[in-house]
């Protein structure tokens, strides 16, 4: 089959999962039965962690910049788009209805908002970027904390979006709506995951992606081979923004209430435990490293009594335990039965070799790359 | 390859399939069995001091109605969850609590932030909810399922401007706040508002971060400022140093403060330096009535330490969760509403507690003055629009509910 | 100006205590080129170890310099034991892998500090005793307005006596010679027949040892501690430490006392310019933006050339 048509059966199929999905999900359900509200709500949550993940692996596992400031983005993008459909789209929406139906209305709005979402996001990955990507790893790492601090801060002295209180609709005295709209449902989530996954992994799989992988390794030599490091360091974290921004606005129109203690900086540890533990330099690590880390403290809460309480030090003693045994992750750097491209691999010394405990190293055609990824997409929807 | 992506598929497959439910109306609240109601608060994060506490008091209240026999012989089971003080995850433990664990009422949540992030999902699956002590008045607006035992910021606010423009006779007033507390804010908020139109001036305003440890910065500006009185409505944490700080650097100005400052360990923060400031409080610990003398022991003994104003409130939220079932006759969800609702003159240990009809609390607010380790009873101040009762807080349901919640006549509150 | 001088006071006085845990930081980085974030959870070890001792002791409250003095000793020996059996047991075995890992497993022993001692004793703020009697006594006017505390004066002495003593251990013993060969060269240091791993540990344990000090000395001035008091005064300590040039010891010092007076008086004046009180963590970050933008190697480090 030709390859365009591949992709288009491979598209049809995705969208078809989640629509299905999603009924699956909603009030009525599929033929009746439906999958209970709080497992529903865990898969969106995931969704939105996969996302996360899979951007920030971008800027970390692949350009090797450590960046403890995600949340910060999610935070902006969230912020932004919901203050849009808040105060400045209900009139857009209703003329739209006028021309196009309900429906389609509030897609098209929605999709604005998180399109104006994601570019706000990614001026604030520029901002933060420029001025910190020149710094080495461990310096990065707090100079990246400290923004998202400092953009928590501001957010949380605006009293139009909620200030302390938080934010979940118009704020008198100004005119918006009165509660924000849940236009997020699995449909857009999942879809927005599925596409994060294609983005990213397209982007390693080319030049730029070599071009990055390469100043992860050693960015000297990098240099030195003529790559302009800044210039790939700062498209890595401005596209990984963007799409910080994108989690944040599905997250807030899916959440209908937003708060800066939702964006604290352990939200931003979390999504970096995310990828560690999924293997840094793999798109599947970090699919793996989201699912686990969203489903893990939910699935902890059924713990008897005492060692409910314990929880969060079996969370963190198991991060120990990650970095003690086996600290490329899960995955390695190695993606899920995939590696037509030899990708360098950063090794730990001592580390045990590659292909060893992974997943055996398939030798595919180009073509069925498109397919795999369509793949993953599936499993993990 | 293909084989693992199949198995995969299948697994996944079987396994939505295994935790599917039927769709249709189940409704809470069976007659028989045991009550499940369920808590959630922040017991592992930054606030967690206020979720525990809050729970100590509800678990006590919880055993007491059981070992008397329950409600019409049904034991009253709590299932807790920890929200880690984040909104989102509040959203979420609620959405389990009435999902899976079925429950027929909800207790919660401390921070007004993380009430409104979960009262949405409560409202829409129509599960009577309430809080012990958020404040914010946007709560109990989310819908007529949400209710709570606690002032509003409002009121509070208003309460001790009143006292200080009225009893103190202060004009000039600082502010330091807790910038992050949503409670902090609004009480700030609303005194502010109240003292300017009683004539007052607020000459400094500073605020600080729940955490913070040095407070000199802000203080030695207001020591500048000269002001009759400082209003500090934060939490015990902060304001024991405040206090002591505010000595230390030869302050004479009285503090001011809300129901945040009462618990035991403010007086090992604060120390000697306490003595002279005053709080506006549901309740005063060293009230010499039977009734809350016995719940002080009954908490002590139980848990080794004194009970503060959030452990009473959640013990009341209980009792009176308890006390709508029984007029209720059922934990059926629109029955256990309309009872809450009716909740009137109910006696709890903060006070005598009607729920008026925005589903907030009526009860009048004392102010109490620091002394020697004591809240010593100063005054009583009344909602607005009608006469200070001498101990009881239920005036006719009209004249009270046009003063607790927003009175139109004043600007007061501005989110309806 | 008896209202600057007082804000100058207070704001050294915070800053003498970033100063102190700073001192670990800069230590710990100059040898193993590693961010401890763990440390600002031992800066709080200590203030709990001291409440422990205290309480187990029944030290009362009440001015009394010799509890004070057994009450440091102890939570700084507990803390160098503490910081040891870090290093020892979740830093040494990832050492020789990248820089990322070393940070994330910091990472990891900070929240598991953070979350056993929440999940153990509970978050509630607990009342340290106080030994110098701050709550009793007044304090003394140096003019006009400005005064100083009893506490204050404490805190400043023993906190400069403390780096005196890590001058003098550092610059004119054998072991401290031995600290700045191992931070100028690991391997060249293990060539000379120096024991790296030993002076590795003893490096951690006088740095936790300081940092618990410093946890001790602000329980005086604020007796409210609690499980999570370590974090963000430990991020700002490590601004301290790279605005004072990392690696390099009077640059902590000089980095924790002008953090401390910044954010004072960012705190006190900065409403008339505009900046409400409530940025006054994001001083410490804005600094150390433009630390690392127009001086990365900071007030007196020096620069190090990459070699390839």
């Amino acid at each position: 089959m030709p390859t365009f048509l591949k992709r288009i059966l491979g598209l049809v199929v995705v969208v078809a999962l989640l629509i299905g999905m999603n009924t699956f999900m909603g009030r009525e359900g599929l033929f009746g039965f439906g999958l209970p509200y709080y497992y529903a709500e865990i898969i969106n949550l995931t969704g939105i962690s996969i996302i996360l993940a899979v951007s920030l692996n971008l800027i970390t596992g692949y350009t090797g910049q450590f960046s403890i400031g995600h949340a910060g983005f999610m935070a902006v993008g969230a912020y932004s788009s919901v203050f849009m459909t808040v105060y400045y789209s209900e009139g857009l929406e209703q003329s739209l209805t006028g021309l196009v139906g309900a429906t389609l209305a509030q897609s098209l709005v929605f999709l604005g908002v998180i399109i104006f979402g994601a570019l706000v996001a990614a001026i604030a990955g520029l901002v933060v970027g420029i001025p910190s990507l020149r710094l080495r790893g461990d310096y990065l790492a707090i100079v990246t904390l400290g923004f998202a601090e400092i953009i928590r801060i501001i957010i949380l002295n605006i009293d139009r979006v909620g200030g302390a209180t938080g934010f979940r609709g118009r704020v008198p005295p100004w005119d918006g709506r009165l509660i924000i709209p849940q236009y997020a449902n699995f449909i857009w989530i999942g879809g927005f995951a599925v596409i994060t996954i294609v983005v990213v992994y397209n982007i390693v799989n080319s030049d730029t992606g070599r071009a990055l992988i390469s100043i992860r390794e050693d960015e000297l030599a990098a240099e030195a081979m003529g790559i302009n490091t800044t210039r790939h360091k700062v498209l890595a974290f401005v596209i990984s923004s963007a799409f910080a921004g994108i989690a944040g606005a599905l997250f807030g129109h899916f959440r209908q209430f937003l708060h800066t203690n939702d964006f604290q900086f352990i939200r931003s540890i979390e999504i970096i435990i995310m990828i560690v533990l999924g293997g840094m330099g793999s798109i599947t690590g970090a699919v793996l490293g989201a699912i686990v880390i969203t489903i893990l403290p939910e699935l902890l809460r059924k713990l008897p009594g005492d060692l409910y309480s314990y929880r969060l030090v079996i969370y963190s003693a198991l991060l120990i335990v990650i970095m003690l045994t086996r600290p490329q992750g899960v995955m390695g750097a190695k993606e899920f039965g995939l590696s037509w491209l030899k990708r360098p691999q950063r090794r730990p010394e001592g580390d045990k070799p590659a292909g060893e405990k992974g997943v055996p190293i398939a030798q595919q055609p180009a073509t069925a790359v498109i397919d795999q990824g369509k793949e993953q997409g599936k499993e993990h929807a | 390859m293909k084989r693992t992506l199949f198995a995969l598929f299948l697994i996944t497959t079987l396994l939505t399939a295994l935790a599917c439910e039927r769709r249709g109306n189940a409704t809470n609240g069976s007659g028989t069995g045991p009550i499940v109601v369920g808590y959630y608060g922040d017991l592992s994060g930054r606030t967690s001091s206020f979720g525990q506490s809050t729970k100590n008091g509800a678990e006590m209240a919880a055993d007491e109605i059981n070992k008397a026999g329950g409600i019409d012989g049904r034991t009253i089971q709590i299932i807790v969850e920890d929200d880690q003080g984040e909104p989102n995850k509040a959203a979420t433990v609620v959405t389990k609590l009435i999902n899976q664990d079925k429950v027929m009422a909800i207790l919660g949540e401390v921070a007004s932030s993380n009430s409104l992030a979960a009262a949405p999902k409560a409202q829409a699956a129509k599960v009577p909810m309430i809080s012990p002590s958020s404040t914010n008045p946007a709560v109990t607006q989310v819908g007529d399922y949400i209710f709570r035992v606690c002032f509003i910021d409002p009121f509070q606010g208003e309460v001790m401007a009143k006292f200080a423009a009225n009893n103190l006779k202060a004009k000039h007033a600082a502010i330091l706040y807790d910038f992050n507390s949503d409670y902090s804010r609004g009480l700030f908020e609303f005194f502010k508002r109240s003292f300017t139109s009683l004539g007052g001036q607020i000459v400094l305003e500073k605020s600080y971060t729940q955490g913070d440890r040095d407070f000199s910065g802000q203080l030695t500006a207001i020591r500048s400022a000269n002001p009759d009185v400082i209003y500090v409505p934060g939490y015990y944490g902060e304001v024991g140093v405040i206090s002591n700080q505010t000595k230390q650097l030869g302050i004479k100005a009285p503090l001011l403060g809300g129901d945040g400052w009462d618990a035991p360990q403010l007086w090992q923060l604060g120390g000697a330096s306490l003595n002279g400031n005053y709080i506006s409080n549901h309740y005063s610990v060293d009230d010499p009535s039977p009734a809350i003398q016995k719940f002080v022991a009954d908490y002590k003994a139980r848990y080794n330490i004194s009970p503060d104003a959030l452990a009473a409130l959640g013990y009341d939220s209980m009792k009176v969760l308890a006390d709508a079932i029984k007029r209720a006759g059922s934990t059926e969800n629109t029955k256990l509403r309309d009872a809450i609702a009716q909740t009137k003159d109910f006696p709890g240990v903060t006070g005598k507690i009607s729920i008026d009809k925005d589903r907030n609390a009526v009860k009048p607010a004392v102010v109490l003055k620091l002394e020697n380790s004591k809240f010593v009873y100063e005054t009583t101040i009344a909602p607005e629009g009608s006469t200070p009762p001498a101990t009881s807080s239920a005036p006719a349901s009209g004249a009270s509910t046009a003063g607790a919640p927003a009175p139109p006549a004043k600007a007061a509150s501005p989110t309806n | 100006m008896d209202t600057f001088v007082q804000q100058l006071i207070n704001g050294l006085n915070v800053g003498a205590i970033y100063a102190l845990i700073a001192l670990g930081y800069t230590m710990v980085y100059g040898i193993l080129r590693l961010i401890n974030f763990a440390h600002g959870d031992v800066y709080m070890v200590g203030a709990f170890a001291g409440y422990f001792i205290a309480l187990s002791l029944g030290l009362a409250a009440g001015p009394s310099i010799f509890s004070l003095a057994l009450v440091l000793l102890g939570s700084m020996i507990i803390a160098a034991i503490v910081g040891m059996i870090i290093e020892r047991f979740a830093y040494r075995p990832v050492r020789k892998y990248s820089r990322m890992t070393t940070l994330i497993m910091a990472i990891g022993v900070s929240l598991l500090i953070e979350n056993l001692f929440v999940a153990r004793i509970g978050a509630a703020p607990r009342a340290f005793p106080d030994f110098l009697g701050s709550q009793s006594q007044p304090p003394i006017h140096l003019f006009g307005n400005a005064a100083i505390s009893k506490a204050q004066i404490i805190i400043f002495l023993v906190s400069i006596a403390l780096m005196v003593l890590l001058q003098w251990v550092v610059f004119r013993t054998k072991v401290g010679t031995a600290m700045r060969a191992v931070s100028f060269n690991l391997n060249s240091a293990k060539l000379m027949g120096i024991n790296t791993d030993a002076i590795i540990s003893l490096t951690f344990a006088i740095g936790s040892s300081l940092a618990a000090a410093g946890g001790v000395l602000t329980a005086q001035y604020n007796p409210n501690i609690d499980p999570l008091m370590g974090i963000l005064t430990g991020l700002k300590a490590f601004v301290a430490a790279v605005l004072g040039g990392i690696g390099n010891i009077p640059g902590a010092v000089l980095g924790g006392l002008l953090i401390g007076a910044a954010e004072t008086f960012v705190v006190g004046y900065g409403s008339q310019i505009g900046i409400a009180s409530t940025y006054r963590d994001a001083v410490a970050f804005a600094i150390l933006i433009l630390v690392l933008l127009l001086r990365p190697s900071g007030l007196l480090g020096s620069t190090v050339q990459e070699k390839v």
